[in-house]
């Protein structure tokens, strides 16, 4: 069975400020994210599996373990803006344009107001723009946005291999000690699901949540930087 | 008797806190960093505010020997390293040393040298002042952690 203080979520945290990224590495923990911090885009990106090497313009940078091609599921990207030779924006860009990671949701935070580089950063597909300092509550709102990549993910799976689900249930993945309000999700899964699940698939949905769905990808990570 | 001493910390800790919030010193974006510690992150406010420490002191040491030589005019470096102040200020509730660091950034926007000189002093001055009442809170919850050891239960 599920325990109620296992992470759901594996977040990628990106900002060159140690300060900063000791701070929403403690934020994400709080909220029952795992958590990977990094100190750069460049190093983002290699951990995604959409870089190889070394960064460009760091003769010290050494690179860490062996590029991790998509065994890591990464359910959120959060990028401080202001960062040398890499931006989050930039960043952002190279999530948002390749086809591996496109569908990861990114947040940006910035510690300035400039309404102009917010709107141009939603513009390209980023998920939400946090103003610091990050707070428990702006998290809990991005656990909807999570959500959404981690049912696709397992949708995925389940229409790959469905032999292995028994009763038909399509990826309805709620788990009863969840911190997200359970209800909401539940009724956004079950109303996504209404366009493409028979009746019957319904009610096995609403019958059996827990027991059939499959464990996250990820456990073990530890925190990188 | 053992209890005496728990509840004497704690009443100053509370005083010194309730004094530092009275004068804008210290802002409710404290309390949120306190929340965030725990059994799991025991040292938590202890471990990022010396951090902070250590990153402020490094920025204030680089606008000193900006400013101090006379040929200087990187007036966009100022400017961001106290963006790089003004955030961490802000993310640990530092409201005072936030407020002067941004008059500061204001200078030096304006590459007023003087202005920039007298920011760069009255920041050194409150942030050395935050950093003292730092160091009395870390003492005092230090006492109070070692009284309360004290007390075993039977």
């Amino acid at each position: 069975m599920v325990m109620a203080a296992e992470p759901q979520f594996h977040v990628l945290a990106v900002d060159d400020s140690l300060f900063d990224r000791k701070l929403i590495e403690r934020l994400l923990q709080k909220a029952s994210c795992q958590v990977t911090t990094v100190d750069s885009g460049y190093k983002a990106l290699e951990f995604l599996g959409l870089r190889e090497g070394v960064e460009i313009n760091d003769p010290d940078a050494v690179s860490t373990s062996p590029v991790i091609h998509q065994e890591v599921e990464v359910n959120l990207i959060i990028t401080d803006y202001c960062m040398p030779s890499m931006t989050g924006y930039d960043l952002l860009k190279e999530v948002k344009e390749s086809s591996a990671c496109k569908n990861i949701p990114v947040v940006i935070m910035s510690s300035e107001n400039v309404p102009a580089r917010i709107s141009r950063c939603l513009e390209e597909g980023a998920e939400e723009f946090f103003l610091k300092p990050v707070r428990l509550a702006d998290l809990n709102k991005l656990k909807p946005h999570m959500m959404k990549t981690k049912l696709k993910n397992q949708k995925l799976e389940e229409i790959e291999t469905p032999s292995k689900v028994e009763s038909g249930t399509v990826a309805a993945v709620v788990e009863p000690e969840s911190e997200v309000e359970p209800k909401q999700i539940y009724l956004q899964v079950v109303q996504q699901e209404e366009q493409t699940v028979s009746n019957n698939k319904r009610k096995s949905v609403e019958e059996g949540l827990s027991t059939h769905r499959s464990r996250p990808r990820f456990e073990g990570i530890t925190t990188a930087v | 008797m053992l209890g005496f001493g728990v509840d004497r910390l704690q009443a100053d800790i509370n005083r010194l806190l309730t004094s530092l919030f009275h004068q804008g010193v210290l802002d409710e974006q404290f309390l949120q960093l306190q929340q965030l510690q725990d059994e799991t992150s025991p040292t938590f406010v202890y471990d990022v505010i010396n951090i902070y420490f250590d990153e402020s002191e490094k920025l204030l040491r680089s606008l000193r020997l900006l400013l101090m030589d006379r040929e200087f005019s990187d007036y966009k470096k100022i400017g961001l390293h106290l963006n790089q102040l003004v955030g961490s200020s802000s993310s640990i509730g530092a409201r005072r040393v936030r407020n002067v660091c941004v008059a500061f950034r204001s200078a030096s926007e304006l590459n007023n040298r003087p202005g920039c000189l007298r920011g760069l002093e009255i920041v050194e001055h409150e942030y050395h002042y935050l950093k003292n009442m730092m160091h009395e809170l870390f003492q005092l919850e230090q006492q109070r952690l070692l009284a309360a050891g004290v007390r075993y239960p039977m």
